[in-house]
């Protein structure tokens, strides 16, 4: 986008063409697939459970620029890194979805007598 | 949000102002959308086991059919477009990580409100966590 000439709100359908620039084409393709694992998610866990699950992500990033772009990577960002994977660690540790229902009790009261 | 914006990488010809309420629509509209898309996936019950019942026609059928999924995606969509928008007058050194860390916290709060999750102090820990991982790197 930074590419692109300053786009205003004067000229929003500046921003529909910018839409089918073939390097935007590509990450849309990209988002397709990550949507369609991102909703089977969300359908069998809490969206507080798979947003900063998701957030490992950003460690990928990080690792891939500096193992195969051979990036240089700021001792920040290497601390940015360790807190995200904490993060997502200590979220992992807890349940990934809040039960309502009434059956979720006996539910959970079955599991309190398993693990006895 | 000021203190986001004092950082360097905000150019001197745009107005913090401005900037602030650009990262604000992202994140706004972000959540929104976030919210509705999570409650219709929640409406619609374990998309594996859809699949597994009907196949992966069927599950595709059940979400395209939900019009709580099309108003997440909607909002979604509005997010994209303000971060093209975003982007194409910020750099995405201040953009990205202050949307994406502060989409975490916002979503945090509508989540426990709107969605009635349990955001234990578990949960918040680790939006934090993972808020103050994403912004640190951008300084």
């Amino acid at each position: 986008m930074a590419a692109m000439p300053p786009i205003t709100l004067a000229h929003p359908g500046a921003l529909v063409a910018a839409v089918f620039t073939p390097w935007i084409v590509l990450g849309i393709a990209l988002l397709l697939g990550f949507f369609a694992s991102y909703l089977t998610a969300l359908s069998w866990a809490d969206l507080t459970f798979v947003l900063p699950a998701t957030a490992i992500g950003y460690v990928f990033i990080a690792l891939l620029s500096r193992f195969w772009l051979h990036e240089v990577i700021s001792l920040e960002r290497w601390a940015g890194i360790a807190l995200i994977t904490v993060g997502v660690g200590v979220v992992s540790q807890g349940p990934s979805r809040t039960e309502h229902a009434v059956r979720s009790e006996e539910e959970s009261a079955v599991q309190e007598v398993n693990t006895r | 949000m000021t203190i986001y914006l004092s950082v360097p990488p905000l150019p001197p010809d745009v107005n913090p102002w401005i900037a602030a309420a650009m990262i604000a629509s992202v994140v706004l509209t972000s959540t929104a959308g976030e919210v509705l898309t999570a409650a219709a996936m929640k409406s619609i019950g374990d998309l594996d086991l859809i699949r597994a019942r009907s196949g992966l026609r069927g599950a595709i059928r059940t979400v395209l059919t939900c019009p709580l999924f099309f108003a997440g995606v909607f909002f979604l969509a509005l997010a994209f477009f303000a971060l093209l928008f975003a982007l194409n007058h910020l750099s995405l050194s201040l953009v990205g990580p202050a949307a994406a860390s502060l989409t975490l916290v916002t979503n945090a709060i509508a989540g426990k409100i709107f969605l009635k999750e349990n955001v234990d102090r578990r949960r918040w820990a680790a939006a934090l966590l993972v808020c103050a991982g994403v912004y640190l790197p951008a300084h």
